[in-house]
């Protein structure tokens, strides 16, 4: 009896130390999640999640209670990616159904009052004062700081068109469900 | 002596599709019609789309330019018969996504006029290659077999690299198709002479043509003629598909395998097909661009089959008209081979270079009623990988999205023949799971890319703020210095004159004054300049809203 | 862009004709010959067993299937499949409950747990016989002798629907011979561990002969009968590409190599590699049981190193293990390894070998 505890005993704690000790001995090293979290968003600082900027949302995320759908130009990618650094389900976007969108000017009913321009923060805006400005598609990553500045509302959110060029292979839908 | 092998090889795996071939075998190659109207892909080969070079109204002739190429990778498009340029517009294509594409819409003037300065190098065998390469480059040749690889590349073997063997592709392997066949069955004289061409441009003293045994007339016909040329032979391939891709084929009669990411020449071989050939020979000794090419038309869908020898640009719907149209049983339309083709969406796409095929395949011929089921990982479609891939594996991943997962499974070095999705008892599109996964891994890259640029740009953004800013500090301090200056000098002045008239307490008290002026002045300015603005602001909305009304009025009316 | 004419899927736009329920109804016909061999020898009972378990496992799958929302796939016969198996591995003369809970077990624990078809670690049938080996090692180990059909003291149906339903032999003694006996493993390894040789403890009153061995003649589970029919049914297999060589060649090799090394140094302690071959399940195992195309490696090689394991613990568990039998023990805990040697075991690639030179 004495001999099976003392031996079930000391089995126990010769793995526990060796536990111990491999914890210490060969833990990873993992960044501190808001670093993590700030290299997944887009880096634009656009504030069009509320925060001032990538850095303070990520803060924000990191320290909890803060909705992880707010990044518009990151999108449904970036959310998931949110989702699984924070280990929280993934939450649909507010704009999902629209898809990639791109900030449009009407041309027509712009003033060339640059507010837009100064408002862009990766500079996707080209236009003179007094003359009619323009979106370079390429740039604009959909962060929509623009439309609050425009005196005159001619700035719309636009869904990307579909072209032969950008069209890509849907995923098959796998085996079927009965519902 | 060469480095084809006297006993053929075999890749590895490979499956045996019926090969239906029978339908249209028997079918003599004729000539379509001229069609009512052309529609012209300005982007019909692999590289970089042509600009078009004619515009609406145009009158052309047959051969002439009506897209130029773009740089190296990238060949020109000419017209295929005489007649004028309605417009260029977007239409449909034979494209999975079933968008459009830009076209050069040409109306047949009937004449089928070639332009009368098309000229021919009369002696080809003697004149230097890179004079051939010209002329194949100007002809906008490409890859014929399927591919549209620009021809004009694969003749321009990088400096160093030697060609030991130039290998002639008759294999033919996709199910169904017999337009190769009867080209060799037909052209086998023509299709000799554009190889002795390329074999000069070259520089090769060694040329196989690979023909599977399936085709027994072609493997006589190319006999025939080929025994005339020491150098060429003809190797008569056991039938297996997929033996006509580039790589397995080249496996097969040398044995050597192309390095993964590399090219043939790598291995010392050029690969051409029987049709390419034709198409150079055309191209060198008459000056005559790519203008039309072979297809078959056949599939238990069709009333009856055909050969045909079609203009590029002419819509599908003439060629199945000349067939007698479709039987109500069609399911699918395919472009190209069944194992490899596109899917088309509607009979308004248009031939184009790499169309070798169009197929009208009925429920019963097609994967069409077929569930996807789990994988039970019967590991059929390793057996059956030419390159020897783990197809359920990368299929599993893709349909995970575990990307970095899948580069590991070397994805990209998937030809996307189809063979494991042919066997897989569980019908799972394994192809598709691979076109999904290849383009995801792409979006993620390109994605990274994006990401790296905001982020670049934000911080130039950022950067130009600050020195603006710091900029305009420093005008400041500097504007402040010199009004600073400015007072010193005041006071100093005004000093030494009440220092000459006036005693010291006026100076005191009339100081703060001097100082006072300027800034009030400045606060003014900044104002009005603010009053400016609004007025101007306000102007501008109240325009905005007159052209908004007047825009909703319209909309009303309308 | 308007709605596309025809069918717009993604090449390929043909299909071989290659299906799930086409292997399994080949795997089933392969086992047929052997099944009815069992029928025969045994009687009524095993006919019983082997109806009884297919028909729990056909019911379970179907039931959770309905739960989980799928489609039924009893169309892809392998839940028939897995109870033909399992049946096979069972005593000839074991008690209705066992065979349904082994049924149950096998689908529901086994399979439909992990995911269903395809996605299960362990083979259904020996994840579920191992089970009821350990739960109920009496019933599992309760070894009538051969009565074949129709032969003087063969059970009648009735009767042997009475042991099945009625608490096995014990229940109709007037009837029956309620002896049972050892199977040829089992009498080794007992008699042997007893000091005896392997003549003596084959030959003699046991009287173990190879003919009848080949035959299925002797005692054992259901399928552990007929080496020659298992041999033909498992080369009809291969003829029609639903196995390869690989695992059953290997897993043979793997256990029969070292039965003749150890036979040749030491007749007395150890039997030679044929009383092996024909006795308990290798051959079930080598063809059938190890074959399971979702528990098995997909690599060649892999196929290779899991049937010489396979094989090897069979001969070391019969050898030196608690248990006469180790032929599913043995592949059990090859089918946790799977993962493992399919991830290194790649093949290959073609053109990436040449980089290295």
């Amino acid at each position: 009896m004495i001999e099976a505890v003392l031996s079930i005993s000391g089995m126990a704690l010769a793995a526990g130390l060796g536990l111990g000790f491999a914890a210490k001995k060969f833990q990873v090293e993992s960044d501190p999640i808001a670093v993590q979290l700030v290299a997944v968003l887009p880096g634009s600082n656009c504030g069009s999640c509320g925060y001032p900027g990538c850095q303070a949302y990520a803060d924000a995320l990191a320290s909890g209670g803060v909705a992880i759908n707010l990044c518009s130009p990151g999108g449904k990618a970036t959310m998931e990616l949110l989702a699984s650094l924070l280990g929280v389900t993934p939450m649909a976007m507010s704009d999902e159904d629209l898809g990639p969108v791109l900030a449009v000017i009407d041309e027509n009913n712009c003033i060339g009052c640059t507010a837009c321009i100064k408002a862009c923060p990766v500079d996707a805006i080209i236009g003179a004062n007094k003359q009619s400005h323009t979106v370079i598609a390429t740039e604009c990553t959909a962060c929509k700081a623009c439309l609050e500045p425009c005196p005159v509302n001619c700035i719309t959110m636009t869904p990307v068109k579909q072209t032969l060029y950008n069209w890509s292979w849907s995923k098959p839908s796998g085996p079927k469900m009965l519902h | 002596m060469g480095i084809a092998l006297t006993t053929l090889r075999s890749f590895h795996g490979g499956v045996h599709p019926a090969d239906n071939k029978s339908l249209s075998a028997h079918r003599p190659i004729e000539r379509l019609p001229l069609p009512k109207m052309l529609y012209v892909p300005l982007h019909q080969h692999l590289g970089t789309p042509c600009e078009p070079c004619v515009k609406p109204g145009d009158k052309v002739l047959k051969g002439d330019l009506i897209g130029e190429a773009q740089g190296f990778v990238s060949v020109p498009v000419h017209a295929p018969t005489s007649g004028t340029v309605l417009e260029i517009k977007q239409h449909t294509v034979g494209h999975p996504s079933g968008f459009t594409m830009l076209c050069v819409v040409i109306e047949p003037d009937g004449r089928d006029m070639w332009r009368s300065d098309l000229v021919g190098i009369k002696t080809p065998l003697q004149v230097d290659p890179s004079e051939i390469k010209k002329k194949i480059q100007e002809a906008g040749i490409v890859g014929l077999g399927g591919a549209t690889f620009p021809s004009h590349i694969k003749m321009s073997p990088p400096k160093g690299k030697v060609v030991s063997l130039l290998l002639i592709n008759g294999v033919e392997c996709e199910p169904y198709l017999t337009c190769d066949a009867r080209l060799m069955q037909e052209r086998a004289r023509e299709i000799v002479l554009g190889i002795t061409i390329m074999m000069h441009a070259l520089q090769t003293k060694e040329c196989v043509i690979g023909i599977e045994a399936n085709k027994p007339m072609a493997i006589s016909a190319m006999r025939k003629v080929v025994d005339e040329f020491q150098q060429i032979k003809v190797a008569v391939l056991p039938v297996m598909y997929p033996q006509g891709a580039e790589k397995q084929l080249i496996e097969v009669v040398t044995g050597r395998q192309v390095p993964s990411g590399g090219l043939p020449i790598d291995v010392g071989v050029i690969v051409h097909n029987v049709a390419t050939a034709v198409a150079i020979r055309e191209a060198v000794e008459f000056g005559r661009p790519l203008i039309s090419r072979l297809v078959t038309v056949t599939g238990k869908g069709v009333k009856s089959t055909a050969n045909l020898e079609v203009l590029l640009g002419t819509p599908v719907q003439d060629l199945i008209n000349f067939c007698g149209g479709l039987t109500y049983k069609t399911k699918k339309v395919i472009m190209g081979g069944p194992m490899m083709g596109t899917a088309l969406h509607n009979l308004e796409a248009p031939v184009v270079k790499g169309t070798s095929g169009i197929l009208a395949l009925t429920s019963d011929e097609t994967t069409f009623q077929q569930k996807e089921q789990n994988c039970i990982r019967c590991g059929s479609c390793l057996k059956v990988c030419p390159i020897r891939l783990m197809p359920c594996e990368m299929a599993w991943h893709s349909k995970h999205e575990n990307l970095d997962a899948l580069k590991e499974y070397n994805l990209f070095d998937c030809i996307e023949c189809g063979s494991c999705a042919f066997v897989c008892p569980a019908h799972i599109p394994l192809v598709h799971y691979f076109r999904f996964g290849k383009i995801s891994i792409l979006a993620q890259k390109q994605a990274d890319q994006a990401k790296q640029k905001v982020k670049e740009r934000s911080q130039r953004k950022e950067a130009r703020i600050a020195k603006e800013e710091a900029e305009k500090e420093r005008k400041k301090a500097e504007m402040k210095a010199q009004s600073d200056a400015r007072k010193a000098q005041a006071a100093m002045t005004a000093a030494q004159q009440t220092a000459e008239s006036k005693p010291s307490e006026t100076a005191k008290a009339e100081t703060p004054v001097s100082q006072e002026a300027p800034t009030s002045g400045g606060t003014i300015s900044e104002d009005d300049d603010k009053s400016v603005r609004a007025a101007r602001a306000a102007k501008a909305a109240a325009a905005a809203r007159a052209a908004k009304e007047a825009r909703d009025a319209k909309t009303d009316a309308n | 862009m308007s709605q596309p004419k025809f069918l717009t899927s993604s090449s390929p736009h043909i299909h071989g004709d290659n299906s799930i329920a086409k292997i399994m109804e080949t795997v089933i016909l392969a086992l047929l010959p052997a099944s009815a061999l069992s029928v025969i020898l045994f009687g009524w009972p095993a006919l019983l067993v082997i109806l009884i378990t297919v028909i729990s496992c056909m019911a379970t799958e179907s039931i959770i299937l309905r739960i989980r929302k799928r489609e039924s796939l009893l169309s892809d016969r392998s839940a028939a499949l897995t109870g033909l198996l399992l049946a096979l591995t069972l005593p000839p003369q074991v008690p209705w409950w066992v065979c349904v809970v082994g049924g149950v077990f096998a689908m529901l624990i086994g399979k439909q747990l992990y995911g269903g078809l395809g996605s299960n670690i362990f083979n259904p049938a020996l994840i579920a016989r191992v089970f009821l080996l350990i739960s109920f090692p009496v019933e599992l180990t309760s070894w009538p002798p051969p009565v074949p059909l129709f032969f003087e003291n063969a059970l009648t149906l009735m009767q042997s629907v009475q042991i099945i339903f009625h608490g096995g032999h014990l229940g109709v003694p007037a009837l029956v011979d309620a002896v049972t006996s050892a199977t040829p493993l089992g009498q080794y390894r007992m008699q042997v561990s007893l000091g005896q040789t392997v003549q003596e403890a084959l030959g003699g009153s046991y009287g173990f002969d190879y003919f009848n061995a080949l035959g299925g003649y002797m005692s054992g589970s259901l399928g552990e009968t007929s080496a020659l029919l298992l041999t033909a049914g498992g080369i009809y297999l291969l003829f029609k590409k639903v196995i390869t060589w690989h695992i059953p060649v290997s897993m043979l090799i793997g256990c029969l190599l070292p039965a003749t090394i150890l036979n040749q140094m030491n007749p007395g302690t150890y039997p030679d590699a044929l009383f092996h071959l024909v006795t308990g399940g290798l051959l079930l195992g080598a063809f059938f049981m190890a074959t399971d195309m979702v528990t098995s490696p997909v690599t060649p090689k892999g196929q290779i190193i899991f049937g010489l394991s396979c094989g090897f613990l069979t001969y070391a568990i019969r050898t030196w293990g608690g248990y006469p039998e180790g032929v599913s023990f043995a592949i059990v805990i090859m089918n946790i390894a799977v993962p493992l040697i399919d991830q290194y075991t790649k093949p290959a690639i073609y053109g990436r070998r040449l980089k290295k030179a």
